[in-house]
């Protein structure tokens, strides 16, 4: 009895369908959280450094170490 | 494309659902590699520095030679440290690498998105797998090919500007290109089958990746020419590391979140199928 329901379920998994989101619902997410991100990014890899908002150097040597160990050039 | 839309819930909150888990997975993976950063990139960081402060010693020397007489009173005092390397290379390093973990996690998330159904027949997990694979060639490896990182002293404080431009363009270029491709294989694969398209789409994304490398401008500046070359060789391999450890996880991190989340189904079948004993 066990064989004849566990036959069909291993029949049955290796098709998936592939589903999609569509575009217009992405859209916003990708646009608000691009921008946030970004911004996020900025202050980890350039500010106080190539360019500066903020005056003196503290966010720069604060993300010192992470600056120069993910890439950026920092000084 | 015609591919039918997830079913249930509305689509916008399972965007809003995988941009979570998309930052969550990018907070795991950025503890990975801050375990990397400390472990692997701070020693060649410290070596660097002293590099840059036995610099500094010997060129004062010789000035206190030059000018004679002078008083060890007159020595100017320690450069002024307004974070302790303590605090850089521990709290520092991992503010810069969770916040950078966190930001991609979710842009990477949207990417998803957007290319979950549209490049093939990927699972959710497959899906992530690639989308992290491409974002640690286009968003770090492409652009260190061109502009390697560089360990503190190295750098001509002058060309930060420059510098810095030239690797957020870079970094730019690349993951237009690495789209383009993208695209490209898709708009391939109906003439020449997936496998083809694939191929010739990548080897289209190198060359041009080769091209840009060559017209774009080198910076030599970057590095002094007496700078040890062994420390400069353990921080480059350093900063791949950590780049490839936050993006594996990544893929994993997420490629099982976005899995339950989307397609219960199979796994739910597998369950069953472990439960139920073979004759």
């Amino acid at each position: 009895m066990a064989e004849a329901i566990a036959s069909p379920a291993v029949t049955s998994t290796p098709s998936v369908a592939p589903v999609s989101l569509p575009v217009r619902a992405v859209l916003p997410w990708a646009a608000f959280i691009g921008i946030l991100a970004l911004v996020a990014l900025y202050f980890v890899g350039a500010e106080q450094g190539a360019t500066s908002l903020i005056a003196g150097s503290d966010v720069h040597e604060w993300v010192h170490d992470g600056r120069h160990l993910l890439g950026f050039p920092c000084h | 494309m015609s591919a039918p839309t997830a079913p249930s819930a509305p689509t916008g909150s399972l965007v809003g659902k995988l941009l979570v888990r998309g930052m969550l997975a990018g907070l795991i993976a950025g503890l990975f590699a801050f375990a990397v950063a400390y472990v692997a990139g701070e020693p060649s960081v410290n070596a660097s520095i002293a590099v840059e402060e036995a610099a500094a010693k010997a060129e004062q020397a010789t000035a206190h030679d030059h000018g004679g007489g002078h008083g060890a009173a007159e020595e100017p005092a320690e450069e002024e440290e307004i974070v302790s390397r303590d605090m850089q290379s521990t709290a520092g390093l991992a503010t810069g690498v969770l916040v950078y973990g966190v930001a991609l996690g979710g842009i990477a998330s949207l990417a998803f998105c957007f290319v979950l159904g549209r490049v093939g027949r990927f699972t959710p997990k497959a899906t992530a797998a690639l989308v992290a694979t491409a974002a640690f060639t286009t968003v770090y490896l492409v652009p260190f090919l061109k502009y390697p990182a560089t360990p503190p002293a190295v750098g001509n404080p002058d060309t930060i500007g420059k510098r810095t431009t030239l690797f957020f363009l870079m970094i730019l270029l690349s993951v237009l290109l690495g789209i383009a491709a993208v695209i490209a294989g898709r708009r391939l694969a109906p003439r020449l089958g997936n496998g083809n398209a694939t191929v010739v789409a990548g080897a289209g994304f190198v060359a041009a990746v080769v091209i840009a490398c060559a017209v774009l401008p080198a910076n030599d500046d970057a590095v002094k020419p007496d700078f040890p070359a062994a420390v400069l060789w353990d921080f480059r391999l350093a900063t791949l590391g950590i780049q490839a450890v936050l993006w594996a996880v990544f893929g994993l991190a997420f490629g099982l979140l976005a899995q339950r989340l989307l397609a219960p189904g199979p796994a739910a079948a597998q369950a069953v199928r472990a439960a139920t004993p073979a004759a």
